[in-house]
């Protein structure tokens, strides 16, 4: 009785992809293996749909993570063709009739099959302090909510488009190398904080900032801001930073604590 | 088994889960809090809330009108002394999550915009361009990081409630990425899992929506309240079922069937308004259950437009031009271009109803306590008593920081006053749900669990859609029995403990099939029509004699359950018929 008249599915064709996965079982493989699916193709299919045939039809014991099916919770990223990507916003209209290779997120451990290890891209978020640190004098509620125009609120908005989905941080040479680099969606969260008209926690961030760590272990290759599927544009944040990072040491120099 | 002691467990790190953990860190710091989700926090639900969080600010606007657009929106179902304290705090917490930094858009002034919303008399819908939820969830995702006493467990999945002496005391979760098995003592525990929009086969939820947290308390005779609303959003993306905000409507997009008429003028939502000029509570701004009721009835006049994904009308936003389109609604205008190639700047937008919210929920009362002391229920996961028979587009963000303040409170203030009971009976029950969950690892039946999971999906899309009748909904609970006993037989081929997405999927399946149950069975009962439950058959009128009433659905294990009735709490507004359109007004006057 409902409304919900089955959708026709996709005109049923004999065309099928190629996906092929890196599986690793930790419990079971020394180390990763490939392993190739036939996915039944349709243009408008997506990676994580593929996926999930496969998950539902071929082979249970694939795992990978996933949630909103439209490009905000952030789940699904993996790596493309060796290019990181959301799996949901992937789609095989865009590799077909190539075969697609399907491995978890560069630099970042594998933990089993697509699924990676993310406690330290989640550790470095919560260390760059990402909340309103509010003035001494700080308002209360009743006297009701801060001003912010517009202008100021494009200070920052952009780097709070951020949806936590690591694509940077597979992207990134340098988080390859040494993964002690405080890293692209991190620093963009912080310029986001310090560029917030309500905020007075710049000075605690910019230490962060100006470690070794921070800023300046940014090469500037700029691929963090190509694989963003949000427009978030890190790399333009970490050169921010870097702008108010050399002013800091600049009034250092005459100015020391 | 690792044994943790804390003072408030929290299930669920979405909206509302996170106010509640932030609630207690900053108001009653000597207390310990776990928070427990199945996912990292910043991946729960309310991130894909799009439209808005109500509040009244304006001046021309009254907790008066948000109070009667909500009871009368909600078909007389609500608990009215709790739409009163929520009416009374929707601003306040809606500025205390601007003061922890929530981009909420502006005026040129620097002060908060709002915007129109359905069902609503007056413009009070704060949002964050159209990704408020967004928004929300990473403002208190990112604040909870300020608080020590708050210890995280990411990617832990609940399986039991450790009830002892008649109180919770407890849960056990599950460690994903270790398989291991944790027992967290708590003295009080608050339920913010979230919906079960996942029932139905399209709907706009992400995979994680299971109604875990409902069935839990289900199971443990907790009853589940109203479970036969649930809301179908008007504009769902076909195929996917992607949501495509209220907010499009609000800022003056318009319905069209495939002769481009703007059908909705013929179901008590007119007078047409002029394109470009949206009128609160008219048309387009009718209240959700009505319009995806609309869709029914133009499919059945065949009006609709049938395509590659199924039957659809259109949603046009062409007149609210490309700078319009880019600053309120930039989201709806990517998640077209990328899911159905539509570029609404140019083309107007297939869409269809999904399945969007569950109304119902644990029963709680108006302090948001459950009937099993210590166990408190907030957000979607919960029947606080607010949305009634219907929930108006944007009243539900608000409620996650109104009643997720008032549970930190309320948690807070009952684990203050209570102690630690022994551990040893709690490790022996904890032991048992271990044992329980590792034999369900190791069946090896033959049933497949993505047929029992279409299969229940699709009988509810059949019963229990937008209309109802008595036959549709008893086909739908014998198929629902049919699946529960194949579910008994299911198939797990990955036996292994790190990461076994397969094993949660299957728990998952057995939460969603409880609660598939509740909602069937309490909908055939309900021999009315009332807000989204309607019924073609001979029920087509509200029943205030015999069904101004709430459902109680109360598991019993392996039976069908037993469905109870209780009074709706009425304080100001007696039930008078629900309008919209031109006779809203002439009801005004």
């Amino acid at each position: 009785m409902s409304a919900q008249t089955m959708p026709t599915q996709q005109a049923v064709s004999d065309k099928v992809i190629e996906v092929e996965i890196l599986r690793y079982r930790p419990e079971q493989d020394e180390k990763p293996f490939p392993q190739l699916f036939e996915v039944p193709y349709s243009p408008d299919m997506s990676i994580l749909e593929a996926l999930q045939y496969i998950k539902d039809h071929l082979d249970s014991t694939v795992s990978f993570r996933w949630s909103c099916r439209m490009a905000i919770c952030g789940s699904c990223g993996l790596m493309v063709n060796n290019v990181p990507k959301l799996g949901c916003k992937a789609f095989l209209r865009d590799y077909y009739p190539q075969k697609i290779k399907l491995e978890a997120l560069a630099n970042f451990p594998i933990e089993r099959d697509l699924v990676v290890d993310m406690g330290d891209f989640i550790k470095k978020l919560e260390e760059i302090k990402p909340y309103i640190i509010p003035a001494t004098d700080d308002k209360c509620l009743s006297e009701g909510t801060y001003k912010q125009t517009p202008e100021q609120m494009e200070k920052y908005k952009q780097y709070s488009m951020c949806i936590n989905c690591g694509l940077c941080y597979a992207a990134c040479p340098q988080y390859g190398l040494d993964s002690k680099f405080t890293g692209p969606a991190a620093l963009a969260l912080l310029a986001r904080y310090n560029r917030d008209s309500r905020d007075a926690g710049s000075a605690e961030r910019m230490k962060i900032v100006n470690q070794e760590e921070g800023v300046w272990s940014c090469t500037f290759v700029g691929y963090c801001s190509v694989v963003c599927p949000k427009g978030v544009d890190p790399a333009a944040a970490i050169q921010l930073l870097k702008v108010e990072s050399s002013k800091d040491y600049l009034i250092g120099m005459f100015k020391p604590d | 088994m690792q044994i943790i002691k804390t003072d408030v467990a929290i299930i669920g790190a979405g909206g509302s889960g996170l106010r509640a953990a932030i609630e207690i860190a900053e108001n009653h710091p000597q207390l310990e809090i776990a928070l427990i989700s199945k996912v990292y926090p910043m991946r729960s639900h309310t991130v894909a809330a799009e439209g808005g969080a109500a509040g009244v600010v304006q001046d021309s606007d009254s907790l008066d009108q948000h109070f009667d657009d909500t009871v009368s929106g909600g078909d007389w179902l609500c608990e009215q002394d709790v739409v009163q304290y929520f009416v009374e705090n929707a601003a306040k917490q809606l500025t205390q999550l601007e003061h922890w930094g929530c981009p909420w858009s502006r005026k040129e002034d620097g002060s908060i915009n709002v915007r129109a919303f359905g069902g609503m008399k007056k413009e009070r819908t704060w949002f964050a361009a159209d990704k408020s939820g967004f928004h929300i969830l990473h403002t208190l995702f990112q604040t909870s990081i300020k608080h020590p006493k708050i210890t995280r467990f990411d990617e832990h999945f609940c399986l039991d409630l450790i009830v002892e002496d008649n109180k919770i005391q407890g849960v056990v979760i599950l460690d994903i990425s270790e398989g291991e098995a944790k027992l967290i003592q708590a003295k009080s525990v608050i339920m913010a899992t979230g919906g079960a929009a996942r029932v139905y086969t399209y709907n706009t939820n992400g995979g994680i929506v299971t109604g875990d947290g409902m069935s839990l308390a289900y199971r443990h005779g907790v009853a589940l309240r109203d479970m036969e609303f649930i809301q179908y959003h008007p504009t769902g993306l076909p195929g996917s079922g992607i949501l495509m905000t209220e907010g499009c409507r609000g800022e003056g997009g318009v319905l069209i069937n495939k002769d481009g008429y703007r059908y909705l003028q013929d179901y008590g939502l007119g007078p047409e308004t002029p394109i470009g000029q949206p009128k609160n509570k008219h048309m387009e701004l009718g209240p959700r259950d009505k319009i995806s009721q609309c869709f029914w009835q133009e499919q059945q006049k065949g009006n609709v437009i049938s395509g590659d994904r199924g039957d659809v009308v259109y949603l046009d936003l062409r007149h609210l031009g490309e700078a319009k389109i880019n600053e309120r609604l930039p989201f709806i205008r990517e998640l077209a271009k990328a899911y159905v190639g539509v570029d609404p700047v140019h083309e107007p937008i297939p869409v269809r109803p999904t399945v969007h919210y569950t109304m119902g929920g644990i029963a709680t009362d108006a302090k948001t306590a459950t009937s099993l002391t210590g166990l408190y229920a907030i957000g979607e996961c919960a029947s606080v008593g607010l949305h009634g028979a219907n929930r108006l587009g944007s009243n539900s963000l608000s409620e996650l920081a109104v009643f997720g303040q008032l549970a930190g409170q309320q948690a807070a203030q009952y684990a203050q006053q209570t102690t630690h009971q022994d551990i040893a009976p709690l490790r022996e029950q904890a032991e048992q749900v271990i044992a329980r969950t590792e034999a369900l690892l190791n069946s090896n039946g033959t049933e497949k669990m993505a047929d029992i999971r279409q299969e229940m999906g699709d009988c509810m899309e059949q019963g229990v859609g937008i209309y109802r009748t008595q036959e549709s909904m008893q086909q739908t609970i014998d198929k629902l029995a049919e699946l529960k006993e194949r579910y008994k037989h299911i198939q797990i081929n990955d036996k292994s403990s790190v990461f076994n997405t397969e094993f949660l999927y299957a728990i998952e399946l057995g939460y969603l099939l409880d609660t598939a149950e509740a909602m069937a069975h309490s909908a055939i009962l309900r021999q009315e029509s009332r807000g989204s439950h309607q019924r073609i058959d001979d029920f087509q009128t509200r029943d205030d004699i015999n069904f101004l009433k709430h459902s109680l659905a109360y598991y019993q294990a392996d039976k069908a359950p037993v469905i109870k009735y209780a009074d709706v709490t009425i304080t100001k507004s007696q039930p008078a018929e629900r309008v919209y359109g031109a006779a809203s007004e002439a009801k005004e006057k």
